[in-house]
């Protein structure tokens, strides 16, 4: 650590993760509540376990690319930060409106929630992932200003390197990609148009620049590679995300409402999709394998391989599988789709989350890498994480395909609830892996709590021993 | 041979295809938005399908359901079922919940008036007239 006010990403590093396990907790709950309908309605229902699960998402994913941007901005920018004082507030403010929020969906009526906070002034609840009342969709819009006017003065007072223009015109992006969630037209086909500009905004387009400044960022630090390289990759693979995703939004148009030439449109460009994801992997591959030292945090570098790879898995394979519109045809809205979003959420977000925190943490903490012993064990959490995810991913597209057999192709198509019914070994199945991967969660977060540091003469000497 | 094709060049090729294709989009966009009254019956849409699509949304009935295709994976598609079960079998069926069968997937109970969910199903049967190219492939939904 640089300078003293990266400091101010540590509180948003360990929100992120508290957030993280919270999120999981949900999950297991909602799968539970596939097996038995009737599991924990009285307290909560599915929906509302659903969107719990959902948002503690999206904002422990806010949490952490808002502390890899504290963290980044400065070192890259060779200053301090412009205000940490600012950032701290904003992190309390933030945490304190995400709690808030979800004390307001576990204790009052999702109806009642929109009638005290002013949901008939602006109608904007009720959307998939923008559940949030309108006082916390305020609050996520001055939590972004706040975070905005702080980092790009940091950037205008320092060193304007590609990575860190990168990162701060994508933070840009991902605010004024929010907006569209305070316009919630009353024709049904033009809110879902927009929906998506927010949704396939963030998650297929501009995440996917934060997450290769993020990614070029770690591998700058960790394989020593000269930064024109690794930034002269990152505007190749961004502008491969821009050219596959603008119009590749057409992939959600097919069966909303919108005209048919999206049906053409859709699948031409968002079959493209998974060539960014490719050279992300080549590129990464590549930096590694060009390294000039060897860092001590072998787990921050396997986070780092392994994001490429399950983000090209998740978002790429997977998505791909339900892009072209005669396959979404059978598939659009079964729990295909949610295999394609629990592996891409995962894989490509979360993990590169989890690969800055790792590479940051112990800086924040005051050496440049955990024990060997604490590496173990979130190398050991992050297989188990991995596998387990790709089991909740399988399961999901078994469930997904039991759906389009049985209910949307054949001369006597079942109904909903008996196909979900004939589903039910993969909804066990997802269970199952879902249990495995709160395991590999603990046993993550388990080395957080191991002390000490890496011990390079203990290293050295068992090299030579060997 | 790196310096062959430099690291400014990338940037302005990702520039310049951030900037064509976004302007391609907002066309497209705005010959849909033309097109979308027309295929959704947007002069069909009454203050009672209004206020219904609002008791739709204030109840996230999408964090169960879908509507096109477009929502949660624990309860039965909505585009259109309007016509798989009809108004009255609907109107029956929203105040009967949640049904109590041991297992079953629960259906809160909403406690609507007969007037609003005379909305619901105003707004329903709007739905089910939108030209979605032929989707779902068939009344199940």
């Amino acid at each position: 650590m640089k300078y003293q006010s990266q400091l101010v990403a540590k509180p948003y590093f360990i929100a992120a993760l508290a957030l993280f396990f919270g999120q999981i907790v949900f999950g297991l709950i909602a799968g539970m509540q596939f097996l038995d309908g009737t599991f924990l309605f009285s307290a909560a229902h599915f929906n509302i376990v659903r969107m719990t699960h959902t948002n503690l998402l999206i904002v422990w994913l806010l949490m952490a690319f808002m502390g890899a941007a504290y963290y980044i901005v400065p070192e890259e920018a060779q200053t301090e930060l412009y205000s940490p004082k600012l950032a701290l507030i904003t992190f309390w403010v933030f945490l304190i409106a995400a709690a808030l929020t979800v004390v307001g969906y576990l204790l009052v009526p999702y109806a009642h929630l929109a009638a005290i906070t002013g949901n008939a002034i602006v109608p904007t609840m009720g959307r998939g992932y923008l559940e949030q009342p309108l006082p916390t969709k305020i609050g996520i819009v001055l939590v972004a200003l706040s975070l905005l006017f702080n980092v790009t003065m940091t950037l205008i007072k320092g060193r304007k390197t590609s990575i860190n223009l990168i990162l701060v015109g994508a933070l840009w992006g991902l605010a004024l990609l929010f907006l569209p969630s305070f316009y919630f037209p009353e024709d049904t086909v033009k809110a879902s148009y927009s929906w998506w500009w927010i949704v396939h905004g963030w998650v297929e387009g501009d995440w996917e620049l934060i997450l290769g400044a993020l990614l070029g960022f770690i591998l700058i630090k960790m394989t020593g590679v000269d930064r024109e390289i690794v930034e002269k990759w990152l505007y190749i693979i961004m502008a491969m995300v821009l050219i596959s995703g603008l119009v590749g939004i057409g992939h959600h148009y097919y069966y909303i409402g919108a005209p048919a030439y999206w049906i053409w449109l859709g699948s031409i460009f968002s079959a493209m999709e998974p060539i960014p994801f490719m050279l992300l992997i080549a590129f990464a591959f590549k930096m590694l394998f060009q390294r000039r030292r060897e860092h001590p945090n072998k787990a921050a570098m396997l986070w780092a391989m392994g994001t490429p790879i399950m983000a090209f898995l998740g978002a790429g394979l997977w998505g791909f599988m339900i892009t072209l519109a005669p396959a979404q045809y059978y598939i659009h809205g079964t729990n295909f789709t949610a295999a394609h979003g629990h592996l891409a959420f995962f894989g490509a977000y979360a993990m590169v989350s989890m690969a800055i925190i790792s590479y940051a943490m112990p800086m924040l903490r005051g050496r440049e890498a955990n024990s060997v012993r604490a590496q173990h064990w979130e190398i050991a959490g992050f297989w188990i994480m991995v596998l387990s995810m790709i089991g909740i991913a399988l399961a999901l597209t078994g469930a997904g395909l039991v759906t389009a057999y049985l209910q949307r192709s054949g001369a006597d198509p079942l109904g909903f609830m008996q196909v979900q019914d004939r589903a039910r070994v993969f909804f066990w199945g997802r269970e199952i892996a879902g249990a495995g991967f709160f395991t590999g969660l603990l046993v993550y977060l388990r080395s957080f709590f191991i002390q000490g540091e890496y011990q390079y003469t203990a290293q050295v000497k068992r090299a030579l021993a060997t | 041979m790196q310096e062959v094709f430099t690291k400014s060049m990338a940037r302005n090729i990702f520039l310049g295809s951030a900037v064509f294709f976004l302007i391609i989009y907002l066309a497209l966009t705005y010959d849909t938005w033309q097109q979308i009254p027309v295929r959704d019956h947007a002069d069909k849409i009454t203050a009672s399908v209004i206020r219904g699509k609002y008791l739709v949304d204030t109840n996230d009935c999408i964090g169960c359901h879908t509507i096109n295709g477009e929502g949660s994976y624990y309860a039965p598609e909505l585009d259109n079922v309007y016509k798989r079960r009809g108004p009255e079998f609907i109107k029956l069926w929203i105040p009967a919940q949640p049904s109590g069968v041991a297992g079953r997937r629960q259906m809160p109970h909403f406690n609507f008036t007969p007037a609003q969910i005379d909305d619901i199903v105003a707004y329903l049967q709007w739905l089910s007239n939108v030209d979605t190219n032929h989707w779902p492939p068939n009344i199940e939904g």
